[in-house]
Protein backbone atom coordinates (compact mmCIF):
# COMPACT_ATOMS: atom_id res chain seq x y z
CA UNK A 1 0.00 0.00 0.00
CA UNK A 2 2.22 2.80 -1.25
CA UNK A 3 1.05 6.15 -0.01
CA UNK A 4 2.99 9.33 -0.57
CA UNK A 5 3.78 11.55 2.39
CA UNK A 6 1.20 14.16 1.47
CA UNK A 7 -1.60 11.81 0.52
CA UNK A 8 -4.66 11.29 2.67
CA UNK A 9 -5.12 7.85 4.11
CA UNK A 10 -7.27 5.43 2.17
CA UNK A 11 -9.15 4.64 5.34
CA UNK A 12 -11.67 2.24 3.81
CA UNK A 13 -8.81 0.19 2.45
CA UNK A 14 -7.05 0.28 5.81
CA UNK A 15 -10.24 -0.77 7.58
CA UNK A 16 -10.45 -3.84 5.37
CA UNK A 17 -7.15 -4.98 6.94
CA UNK A 18 -8.74 -5.20 10.40
CA UNK A 19 -11.02 -8.23 10.87
CA UNK A 20 -12.66 -6.92 14.02
CA UNK A 21 -13.93 -3.80 12.27
CA UNK A 22 -16.11 -6.00 10.07
CA UNK A 23 -17.96 -7.42 13.03
CA UNK A 24 -21.19 -6.29 14.58
CA UNK A 25 -21.36 -5.36 18.22
CA UNK A 26 -24.83 -5.77 19.65
CA UNK A 27 -26.19 -5.97 16.11
CA UNK A 28 -24.58 -2.69 15.11
CA UNK A 29 -21.35 -1.95 13.26
CA UNK A 30 -18.62 -1.56 15.83
CA UNK A 31 -17.22 1.92 16.42
CA UNK A 32 -13.99 1.10 18.20
CA UNK A 33 -12.91 4.32 19.92
CA UNK A 34 -10.53 2.82 22.48
CA UNK A 35 -7.28 2.54 20.55
CA UNK A 36 -5.40 4.50 23.22
CA UNK A 37 -5.87 1.47 25.48
CA UNK A 38 -4.90 -1.01 22.79
CA UNK A 39 -5.33 -1.15 19.04
CA UNK A 40 -6.98 -3.70 16.81
CA UNK A 41 -4.65 -5.87 14.72
CA UNK A 42 -4.38 -5.98 10.92
CA UNK A 43 -4.36 -9.24 8.96
CA UNK A 44 -0.74 -8.58 8.00
CA UNK A 45 0.29 -8.96 11.65
CA UNK A 46 -2.08 -11.85 12.34
CA UNK A 47 -0.90 -13.75 9.27
CA UNK A 48 2.74 -13.10 10.15
CA UNK A 49 2.24 -14.54 13.63
CA UNK A 50 0.57 -17.61 12.21
CA UNK A 51 3.34 -18.06 9.69
CA UNK A 52 6.09 -17.52 12.25
CA UNK A 53 4.63 -19.97 14.74
CA UNK A 54 3.95 -22.46 11.92
CA UNK A 55 7.24 -22.41 10.06
CA UNK A 56 9.90 -20.32 11.81
CA UNK A 57 9.48 -20.95 15.48
CA UNK A 58 12.23 -22.22 17.76
CA UNK A 59 14.04 -20.71 20.71
CA UNK A 60 16.42 -17.96 19.71
CA UNK A 61 20.18 -17.39 19.78
CA UNK A 62 21.89 -20.65 20.72
CA UNK A 63 20.30 -23.25 18.50
CA UNK A 64 22.63 -24.74 15.87
CA UNK A 65 19.91 -26.15 13.65
CA UNK A 66 18.39 -24.24 10.76
CA UNK A 67 15.02 -23.54 12.33
CA UNK A 68 16.61 -21.85 15.35
CA UNK A 69 18.65 -19.67 13.02
CA UNK A 70 15.52 -18.60 11.19
CA UNK A 71 13.78 -17.77 14.44
CA UNK A 72 16.80 -15.73 15.55
CA UNK A 73 16.82 -13.90 12.22
CA UNK A 74 13.14 -12.99 12.68
CA UNK A 75 13.66 -11.83 16.24
CA UNK A 76 16.81 -9.81 15.54
CA UNK A 77 15.27 -8.43 12.36
CA UNK A 78 12.48 -6.99 14.48
CA UNK A 79 15.08 -5.31 16.71
CA UNK A 80 16.48 -3.55 13.66
CA UNK A 81 12.96 -2.43 12.71
CA UNK A 82 12.42 -0.95 16.16
CA UNK A 83 15.80 0.76 15.95
CA UNK A 84 14.91 2.40 12.65
CA UNK A 85 11.39 3.24 13.90
CA UNK A 86 12.75 5.41 16.74
CA UNK A 87 15.92 6.44 14.85
CA UNK A 88 18.26 4.96 17.44
CA UNK A 89 21.96 4.88 16.56
CA UNK A 90 22.42 1.16 17.22
CA UNK A 91 20.49 -2.07 17.82
CA UNK A 92 22.72 -2.57 20.87
CA UNK A 93 20.60 0.12 22.49
CA UNK A 94 17.25 -1.57 21.78
CA UNK A 95 16.10 -3.92 24.55
CA UNK A 96 12.99 -6.06 24.09
CA UNK A 97 10.79 -5.96 27.16
CA UNK A 98 7.26 -7.10 27.97
CA UNK A 99 5.73 -3.64 27.64
CA UNK A 100 6.51 0.04 27.98
CA UNK A 101 5.71 -0.43 31.67
CA UNK A 102 8.44 -3.01 32.05
CA UNK A 103 10.88 -0.78 30.17
CA UNK A 104 10.20 2.09 32.57
CA UNK A 105 10.53 -0.23 35.57
CA UNK A 106 13.84 -1.44 34.17
CA UNK A 107 15.19 2.12 34.18
CA UNK A 108 13.73 2.97 37.59
CA UNK A 109 15.22 -0.14 39.20
CA UNK A 110 18.46 -0.68 37.31
CA UNK A 111 19.42 2.99 36.98
CA UNK A 112 17.41 4.62 39.79
CA UNK A 113 18.29 2.39 42.72
CA UNK A 114 22.02 2.78 42.03
CA UNK A 115 22.11 6.46 41.17
CA UNK A 116 19.64 8.14 43.53
CA UNK A 117 19.99 9.15 47.16
CA UNK A 118 19.09 11.82 49.71
CA UNK A 119 19.32 15.33 48.26
CA UNK A 120 18.51 14.10 44.77
CA UNK A 121 15.28 15.01 43.04
CA UNK A 122 13.13 12.82 40.81
CA UNK A 123 10.83 14.87 38.60
CA UNK A 124 7.66 13.52 37.01
CA UNK A 125 4.54 15.32 35.80
CA UNK A 126 0.98 15.65 37.01
CA UNK A 127 -0.34 13.94 33.88
CA UNK A 128 1.94 10.92 33.96
CA UNK A 129 0.51 7.44 33.43
CA UNK A 130 0.99 5.35 36.57
CA UNK A 131 3.61 3.31 34.71
CA UNK A 132 5.98 6.29 34.61
CA UNK A 133 4.87 7.59 38.00
CA UNK A 134 4.65 4.72 40.49
CA UNK A 135 8.09 3.18 39.72
CA UNK A 136 9.74 6.55 40.29
CA UNK A 137 7.74 7.26 43.43
CA UNK A 138 8.77 3.84 44.74
CA UNK A 139 12.44 4.24 43.88
CA UNK A 140 12.53 7.77 45.31
CA UNK A 141 11.08 6.46 48.58
CA UNK A 142 13.57 3.60 48.63
CA UNK A 143 16.59 5.81 48.05
CA UNK A 144 15.58 8.90 50.04
CA UNK A 145 15.41 11.08 46.94
CA UNK A 146 12.63 13.65 46.80
CA UNK A 147 9.78 13.20 44.37
CA UNK A 148 8.51 16.34 42.64
CA UNK A 149 5.96 16.88 39.93
CA UNK A 150 5.60 19.46 37.20
CA UNK A 151 2.05 20.79 37.54
CA UNK A 152 -0.37 21.30 34.66
CA UNK A 153 -2.60 24.26 33.90
CA UNK A 154 -6.37 23.99 33.51
CA UNK A 155 -5.98 23.02 29.85
CA UNK A 156 -3.80 20.05 30.79
CA UNK A 157 -0.49 21.49 29.63
CA UNK A 158 2.73 21.39 31.64
CA UNK A 159 3.60 24.55 33.54
CA UNK A 160 7.30 24.80 32.82
CA UNK A 161 7.69 27.93 34.95
CA UNK A 162 7.69 25.54 37.91
CA UNK A 163 11.05 24.15 36.82
CA UNK A 164 13.19 26.82 38.51
CA UNK A 165 11.69 26.14 41.91
CA UNK A 166 12.13 22.39 41.41
CA UNK A 167 15.78 22.89 40.40
CA UNK A 168 16.36 24.98 43.53
CA UNK A 169 15.00 22.21 45.77
CA UNK A 170 17.90 19.80 45.25
CA UNK A 171 19.98 17.99 42.69
CA UNK A 172 17.69 16.95 39.85
CA UNK A 173 18.76 13.49 38.67
CA UNK A 174 15.82 12.18 36.62
CA UNK A 175 13.06 13.79 34.60
CA UNK A 176 10.36 11.35 33.47
CA UNK A 177 7.55 12.39 31.15
CA UNK A 178 5.22 10.96 28.56
CA UNK A 179 5.48 12.36 25.05
CA UNK A 180 1.70 12.16 24.71
CA UNK A 181 -0.67 12.03 27.66
CA UNK A 182 -2.85 8.93 27.50
CA UNK A 183 -5.68 10.67 29.34
CA UNK A 184 -5.80 14.11 27.72
CA UNK A 185 -3.84 13.67 24.52
CA UNK A 186 -1.52 16.54 25.46
CA UNK A 187 1.63 16.55 23.32
CA UNK A 188 4.34 17.40 25.83
CA UNK A 189 7.44 19.52 25.14
CA UNK A 190 9.86 16.66 25.70
CA UNK A 191 12.71 18.30 23.74
CA UNK A 192 12.61 21.30 26.09
CA UNK A 193 12.42 19.09 29.16
CA UNK A 194 15.32 16.97 27.92
CA UNK A 195 17.48 20.07 27.42
CA UNK A 196 16.55 21.31 30.89
CA UNK A 197 17.23 17.88 32.41
CA UNK A 198 20.70 17.81 30.88
CA UNK A 199 21.44 21.33 32.18
CA UNK A 200 20.70 19.91 35.63
CA UNK A 201 22.93 16.90 35.04
CA UNK A 202 19.84 14.69 34.99
CA UNK A 203 18.71 11.93 32.64
CA UNK A 204 15.51 12.23 30.59
CA UNK A 205 13.19 9.22 30.52
CA UNK A 206 10.40 9.29 27.95
CA UNK A 207 7.26 7.17 27.99
CA UNK A 208 6.35 7.00 24.30
CA UNK A 209 3.68 4.31 24.65
CA UNK A 210 0.98 6.73 23.57
CA UNK A 211 3.06 8.70 21.07
CA UNK A 212 4.85 6.01 19.06
CA UNK A 213 1.71 4.64 17.37
CA UNK A 214 0.70 8.05 16.08
CA UNK A 215 3.67 10.18 15.08
CA UNK A 216 7.26 9.71 13.95
CA UNK A 217 9.66 9.22 16.87
CA UNK A 218 13.30 10.26 16.76
CA UNK A 219 15.17 9.63 20.00
CA UNK A 220 18.12 11.69 18.79
CA UNK A 221 15.99 14.72 17.96
CA UNK A 222 14.12 14.42 21.26
CA UNK A 223 17.47 14.44 23.05
CA UNK A 224 16.31 11.93 25.66
CA UNK A 225 18.30 9.17 27.38
CA UNK A 226 15.66 6.43 27.58
CA UNK A 227 12.45 5.89 25.67
CA UNK A 228 9.88 3.12 26.12
CA UNK A 229 7.14 1.91 23.80
CA UNK A 230 4.65 -0.96 23.55
CA UNK A 231 3.79 -3.11 20.56
CA UNK A 232 0.11 -3.61 21.36
CA UNK A 233 -0.65 0.08 21.03
CA UNK A 234 0.67 0.19 17.48
CA UNK A 235 -1.15 -2.72 15.82
CA UNK A 236 1.31 -5.33 17.08
CA UNK A 237 0.88 -8.25 19.51
CA UNK A 238 0.58 -7.71 23.24
CA UNK A 239 3.30 -8.99 25.57
CA UNK A 240 6.20 -7.20 23.95
CA UNK A 241 7.62 -3.69 23.95
CA UNK A 242 10.96 -2.02 23.62
CA UNK A 243 13.21 0.15 25.71
CA UNK A 244 15.75 2.30 23.95
CA UNK A 245 18.58 3.63 26.09
CA UNK A 246 21.90 5.29 25.45
CA UNK A 247 24.59 2.63 25.33
CA UNK A 248 26.85 4.43 27.81
CA UNK A 249 24.05 4.40 30.41
CA UNK A 250 22.95 0.84 29.69
CA UNK A 251 26.55 -0.29 30.03
CA UNK A 252 26.91 1.29 33.47
CA UNK A 253 23.72 -0.31 34.74
CA UNK A 254 23.36 -3.65 36.46
CA UNK A 255 20.94 -6.14 34.94
CA UNK A 256 17.25 -5.90 35.84
CA UNK A 257 16.29 -9.56 35.46
CA UNK A 258 18.78 -12.37 35.98
CA UNK A 259 18.91 -15.80 34.40
CA UNK A 260 19.57 -17.38 31.05
CA UNK A 261 20.71 -15.44 28.00
CA UNK A 262 21.82 -12.35 29.94
CA UNK A 263 25.11 -13.94 31.08
CA UNK A 264 28.56 -14.21 29.50
CA UNK A 265 29.77 -16.90 31.86
CA UNK A 266 28.56 -18.44 35.08
CA UNK A 267 30.75 -20.17 37.65
CA UNK A 268 30.03 -21.30 41.17
CA UNK A 269 31.60 -18.17 42.56
CA UNK A 270 30.85 -15.47 39.98
CA UNK A 271 28.82 -14.50 36.93
CA UNK A 272 29.61 -11.97 34.23
CA UNK A 273 27.08 -10.26 32.05
CA UNK A 274 26.36 -10.60 28.37
CA UNK A 275 26.87 -7.66 26.03
CA UNK A 276 24.15 -5.14 25.17
CA UNK A 277 21.28 -5.53 24.68
CA UNK A 278 21.21 -9.16 25.88
CA UNK A 279 22.33 -8.17 29.37
CA UNK A 280 18.75 -6.98 29.86
CA UNK A 281 16.96 -9.88 28.18
CA UNK A 282 16.95 -12.72 30.70
CA UNK A 283 14.91 -15.77 29.80
CA UNK A 284 13.18 -16.78 26.59
CA UNK A 285 11.73 -13.60 25.13
CA UNK A 286 8.38 -13.13 23.40
CA UNK A 287 9.93 -14.32 20.14
CA UNK A 288 7.02 -14.44 17.75
CA UNK A 289 5.47 -11.38 19.35
CA UNK A 290 8.66 -9.39 18.84
CA UNK A 291 8.60 -10.55 15.22
CA UNK A 292 4.98 -9.41 14.97
CA UNK A 293 5.96 -6.08 16.53
CA UNK A 294 8.37 -5.64 13.60
CA UNK A 295 5.64 -6.53 11.10
CA UNK A 296 3.35 -3.93 12.69
CA UNK A 297 6.10 -1.34 12.37
CA UNK A 298 6.42 -2.23 8.67
CA UNK A 299 2.67 -1.91 8.26
CA UNK A 300 2.54 1.55 9.85
CA UNK A 301 5.70 2.73 8.12
CA UNK A 302 4.33 1.81 4.71
CA UNK A 303 1.22 3.85 5.35
CA UNK A 304 3.38 6.59 6.83
CA UNK A 305 3.40 7.95 10.36
CA UNK A 306 3.07 11.50 9.05
CA UNK A 307 -0.11 10.59 7.21
CA UNK A 308 -1.47 8.77 10.27
CA UNK A 309 -0.75 11.80 12.43
CA UNK A 310 -2.56 14.12 10.01
CA UNK A 311 -5.55 11.78 9.80
CA UNK A 312 -5.86 11.69 13.58
CA UNK A 313 -5.46 15.43 13.77
CA UNK A 314 -8.41 15.91 11.42
CA UNK A 315 -10.52 13.46 13.42
CA UNK A 316 -9.64 15.19 16.67
CA UNK A 317 -10.55 18.58 15.27
CA UNK A 318 -13.84 17.13 14.06
CA UNK A 319 -14.59 15.49 17.41
CA UNK A 320 -13.73 18.60 19.43
CA UNK A 321 -16.02 20.65 17.19
CA UNK A 322 -18.91 18.20 17.51
CA UNK A 323 -18.54 17.78 21.26
CA UNK A 324 -18.34 21.54 21.81
CA UNK A 325 -21.89 21.76 20.44
CA UNK A 326 -23.16 19.64 23.34
CA UNK A 327 -23.88 21.87 26.33
CA UNK A 328 -23.97 18.83 28.65
CA UNK A 329 -20.46 17.71 27.77
CA UNK A 330 -17.26 19.20 29.18
CA UNK A 331 -14.08 18.35 27.29
CA UNK A 332 -10.72 18.23 29.08
CA UNK A 333 -7.31 18.90 27.59
CA UNK A 334 -5.46 21.26 25.31
CA UNK A 335 -6.42 22.81 21.96
CA UNK A 336 -6.17 20.61 18.90
CA UNK A 337 -2.77 22.04 17.87
CA UNK A 338 -1.12 20.42 20.88
CA UNK A 339 -3.31 17.34 21.19
CA UNK A 340 -3.05 13.81 19.81
CA UNK A 341 -6.12 11.75 18.89
CA UNK A 342 -7.55 11.51 22.40
CA UNK A 343 -10.61 13.26 23.77
CA UNK A 344 -11.50 12.91 27.45
CA UNK A 345 -14.76 14.39 28.64
CA UNK A 346 -17.35 14.58 31.37
CA UNK A 347 -21.09 14.26 30.78
CA UNK A 348 -22.59 16.57 33.37
CA UNK A 349 -24.06 14.67 36.28
CA UNK A 350 -23.62 11.23 34.75
CA UNK A 351 -20.91 8.80 35.79
CA UNK A 352 -18.53 7.69 33.02
CA UNK A 353 -19.42 4.04 33.62
CA UNK A 354 -23.03 4.74 32.82
CA UNK A 355 -21.98 6.76 29.78
CA UNK A 356 -19.79 3.93 28.49
CA UNK A 357 -22.46 1.32 29.19
CA UNK A 358 -25.10 3.10 27.12
CA UNK A 359 -22.60 3.84 24.34
CA UNK A 360 -21.74 0.13 24.27
CA UNK A 361 -25.33 -0.71 23.44
CA UNK A 362 -24.96 1.61 20.46
CA UNK A 363 -21.89 -0.34 19.36
CA UNK A 364 -19.56 2.48 20.41
CA UNK A 365 -16.58 1.31 22.49
CA UNK A 366 -15.03 3.99 24.70
CA UNK A 367 -13.12 3.81 27.96
CA UNK A 368 -14.46 5.03 31.28
CA UNK A 369 -12.27 5.37 34.32
CA UNK A 370 -9.17 7.09 35.61
CA UNK A 371 -7.02 5.79 32.73
CA UNK A 372 -4.18 4.96 35.18
CA UNK A 373 -3.74 8.67 35.91
CA UNK A 374 -5.23 9.19 39.35
CA UNK A 375 -3.12 12.26 40.21
CA UNK A 376 -4.41 13.86 37.01
CA UNK A 377 -8.02 12.99 37.86
CA UNK A 378 -7.53 14.63 41.26
CA UNK A 379 -6.17 17.74 39.53
CA UNK A 380 -9.19 17.83 37.20
CA UNK A 381 -11.50 17.35 40.18
CA UNK A 382 -13.18 14.23 38.82
CA UNK A 383 -13.11 10.57 39.82
CA UNK A 384 -13.05 9.42 36.23
CA UNK A 385 -13.62 10.56 32.67
CA UNK A 386 -15.00 9.06 29.50
CA UNK A 387 -12.33 8.83 26.82
CA UNK A 388 -12.66 8.40 23.08
CA UNK A 389 -9.46 7.78 21.12
CA UNK A 390 -8.80 7.54 17.41
CA UNK A 391 -6.43 5.71 15.12
CA UNK A 392 -5.64 5.19 11.47
CA UNK A 393 -8.81 3.12 10.97
CA UNK A 394 -11.16 5.61 12.63
CA UNK A 395 -13.71 7.41 10.44
CA UNK A 396 -15.74 10.58 11.15
CA UNK A 397 -18.99 8.56 11.03
CA UNK A 398 -17.84 6.79 14.19
CA UNK A 399 -17.50 10.14 15.93
CA UNK A 400 -21.03 11.00 14.75
CA UNK A 401 -22.24 7.81 16.36
CA UNK A 402 -20.45 8.76 19.58
CA UNK A 403 -22.28 12.08 19.56
CA UNK A 404 -25.64 10.43 18.83
CA UNK A 405 -24.94 8.00 21.66
CA UNK A 406 -24.23 10.87 24.04
CA UNK A 407 -27.64 12.35 23.22
CA UNK A 408 -29.15 9.00 24.24
CA UNK A 409 -27.14 9.02 27.46
CA UNK A 410 -28.46 12.47 28.25
CA UNK A 411 -32.02 11.48 27.35
CA UNK A 412 -31.97 8.38 29.59
CA UNK A 413 -29.98 9.50 32.61
CA UNK A 414 -29.75 13.29 32.43
CA UNK B 1 -37.68 -4.71 26.73
CA UNK B 2 -34.72 -2.63 25.56
CA UNK B 3 -31.29 -3.09 27.07
CA UNK B 4 -31.59 0.24 28.69
CA UNK B 5 -34.77 -0.82 30.45
CA UNK B 6 -33.15 -4.05 31.54
CA UNK B 7 -30.16 -2.49 33.25
CA UNK B 8 -31.54 0.86 34.23
CA UNK B 9 -35.02 -0.37 35.08
CA UNK B 10 -37.38 2.13 36.55
CA UNK B 11 -36.77 1.26 40.17
CA UNK B 12 -33.00 1.63 39.70
CA UNK B 13 -33.38 5.02 38.08
CA UNK B 14 -35.76 6.08 40.82
CA UNK B 15 -33.25 5.15 43.53
CA UNK B 16 -30.45 6.82 41.58
CA UNK B 17 -32.32 10.07 41.08
CA UNK B 18 -34.04 10.07 44.49
CA UNK B 19 -31.74 8.16 46.82
CA UNK B 20 -33.32 6.94 50.07
CA UNK B 21 -31.61 7.61 53.41
CA UNK B 22 -29.30 10.06 51.71
CA UNK B 23 -26.98 12.02 53.97
CA UNK B 24 -24.83 10.86 56.85
CA UNK B 25 -26.33 10.56 60.33
CA UNK B 26 -25.35 13.20 62.85
CA UNK B 27 -25.41 10.83 65.80
CA UNK B 28 -23.94 7.78 64.14
CA UNK B 29 -22.71 4.77 66.11
CA UNK B 30 -20.70 3.48 63.19
CA UNK B 31 -19.39 4.73 59.91
CA UNK B 32 -17.25 3.35 57.11
CA UNK B 33 -16.28 4.37 53.65
CA UNK B 34 -15.16 2.56 50.58
CA UNK B 35 -14.28 3.07 47.00
CA UNK B 36 -13.83 1.16 43.82
CA UNK B 37 -10.64 2.66 42.42
CA UNK B 38 -11.24 1.09 39.04
CA UNK B 39 -14.11 3.41 38.23
CA UNK B 40 -14.03 5.89 41.09
CA UNK B 41 -17.26 4.90 42.83
CA UNK B 42 -17.32 6.13 46.43
CA UNK B 43 -19.73 5.30 49.23
CA UNK B 44 -19.81 6.26 52.92
CA UNK B 45 -22.36 4.57 55.19
CA UNK B 46 -23.31 5.62 58.72
CA UNK B 47 -25.44 3.62 61.16
CA UNK B 48 -27.34 4.13 64.39
CA UNK B 49 -28.27 1.16 66.55
CA UNK B 50 -30.93 0.50 69.12
CA UNK B 51 -29.38 -2.36 71.03
CA UNK B 52 -28.34 -4.83 68.38
CA UNK B 53 -30.86 -3.58 65.84
CA UNK B 54 -30.02 -1.21 63.00
CA UNK B 55 -32.35 1.68 63.74
CA UNK B 56 -31.23 4.15 61.12
CA UNK B 57 -28.87 4.29 58.20
CA UNK B 58 -27.60 7.12 56.03
CA UNK B 59 -25.23 7.20 53.10
CA UNK B 60 -23.38 9.55 50.85
CA UNK B 61 -21.47 8.79 47.73
CA UNK B 62 -20.71 9.52 44.17
CA UNK B 63 -20.43 7.11 41.35
CA UNK B 64 -22.35 5.32 38.67
CA UNK B 65 -26.10 4.80 38.75
CA UNK B 66 -25.72 1.14 39.72
CA UNK B 67 -23.47 1.77 42.74
CA UNK B 68 -25.58 4.59 44.11
CA UNK B 69 -28.97 3.01 43.43
CA UNK B 70 -27.85 -0.30 44.94
CA UNK B 71 -26.72 1.45 48.13
CA UNK B 72 -30.01 3.32 48.31
CA UNK B 73 -31.94 0.04 47.93
CA UNK B 74 -29.73 -1.55 50.57
CA UNK B 75 -30.73 1.04 53.14
CA UNK B 76 -34.35 -0.08 52.76
CA UNK B 77 -33.39 -3.70 53.31
CA UNK B 78 -31.39 -3.33 56.49
CA UNK B 79 -33.34 -1.02 58.80
CA UNK B 80 -35.00 -2.91 61.63
CA UNK B 81 -32.80 -5.97 61.26
CA UNK B 82 -30.02 -7.07 63.59
CA UNK B 83 -26.37 -6.27 63.00
CA UNK B 84 -25.53 -9.97 63.11
CA UNK B 85 -28.16 -10.85 60.53
CA UNK B 86 -27.04 -8.18 58.09
CA UNK B 87 -23.37 -9.07 58.59
CA UNK B 88 -24.25 -12.56 57.43
CA UNK B 89 -26.63 -11.47 54.71
CA UNK B 90 -25.61 -13.11 51.44
CA UNK B 91 -25.01 -10.74 48.57
CA UNK B 92 -27.68 -12.59 46.61
CA UNK B 93 -30.36 -10.99 48.74
CA UNK B 94 -29.35 -7.54 47.54
CA UNK B 95 -28.80 -8.73 43.97
CA UNK B 96 -32.30 -10.17 43.89
CA UNK B 97 -33.66 -6.84 44.96
CA UNK B 98 -31.66 -5.09 42.25
CA UNK B 99 -33.02 -7.67 39.85
CA UNK B 100 -30.94 -7.00 36.75
CA UNK B 101 -28.22 -8.99 35.01
CA UNK B 102 -24.80 -7.58 35.88
CA UNK B 103 -21.45 -8.09 34.21
CA UNK B 104 -18.46 -8.76 36.53
CA UNK B 105 -17.40 -5.10 36.34
CA UNK B 106 -20.85 -3.79 37.20
CA UNK B 107 -21.26 -6.40 39.95
CA UNK B 108 -18.50 -4.63 41.87
CA UNK B 109 -20.40 -1.38 41.51
CA UNK B 110 -23.57 -3.01 42.82
CA UNK B 111 -21.90 -4.57 45.87
CA UNK B 112 -19.81 -1.62 47.01
CA UNK B 113 -22.44 -0.28 49.42
CA UNK B 114 -23.03 -3.69 50.99
CA UNK B 115 -19.31 -4.14 51.53
CA UNK B 116 -19.03 -0.73 53.19
CA UNK B 117 -22.02 -1.43 55.40
CA UNK B 118 -20.50 -4.70 56.57
CA UNK B 119 -17.25 -2.92 57.37
CA UNK B 120 -19.20 -0.41 59.48
CA UNK B 121 -20.88 -3.29 61.35
CA UNK B 122 -17.51 -4.97 61.83
CA UNK B 123 -15.99 -1.82 63.25
CA UNK B 124 -18.73 -1.22 65.79
CA UNK B 125 -20.07 -4.68 66.56
CA UNK B 126 -17.15 -6.94 65.75
CA UNK B 127 -19.23 -8.97 63.32
CA UNK B 128 -17.29 -11.06 60.82
CA UNK B 129 -16.37 -9.75 57.40
CA UNK B 130 -16.72 -11.89 54.31
CA UNK B 131 -13.32 -13.32 53.39
CA UNK B 132 -12.73 -11.07 50.42
CA UNK B 133 -13.27 -7.94 52.51
CA UNK B 134 -10.80 -8.41 55.34
CA UNK B 135 -8.38 -5.82 54.10
CA UNK B 136 -8.46 -3.15 56.73
CA UNK B 137 -11.00 -0.81 58.24
CA UNK B 138 -11.97 0.95 55.06
CA UNK B 139 -12.90 -0.94 52.00
CA UNK B 140 -11.21 -0.85 48.68
CA UNK B 141 -12.38 -3.24 46.03
CA UNK B 142 -10.83 -3.43 42.64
Amino acid sequence: MAVTADAKLDVQRIRADFPYLEELSNGKPVAFLDSAASTQKPRQVLDALHDFYSHRYANVHRGVYRLAERATEGYEGAREKVRAFVNAPSTREVVFVRSATEGLNLVAYAWGLENLGPGDVVVITELEHHSNFVPWQFVANRTGASFRHIPIDDAGELQLDALDEIAASGKVKVVANNLVSNSLGTINPVEKLAAWAHEQGAIMVVDAAQAAPHRPIDVQALGCDFLALSSHKLCGPSGVGALWGKAELLEQMSPFNLGGEMIRSVALDRTSWNELPYKFEAGTPAIAEAYGFGVAIDYLSEIGLDAIERHEHELTEYALGKLSELDFVRVFGPPVERRAGIVSFDVTGIHPHDVAQILDWEGVAVRAGHHCTQPLMARLGVAATTRASFYLYTIPEEIDRLVEGLHKVKQHLG
Amino acid sequence: MSEFDQLYREVILDHYKNPRSHGLLEAADAQAEGQNPLCGDEVTVSLRFEGETIAEVGFEGRGCAISQAATSMLTEIVVGRSAEEIARMPKEELLEEIGIPLTPVRLKCALLGLGVLKVALHKSKGTPLPDEWTQGDDLTIS
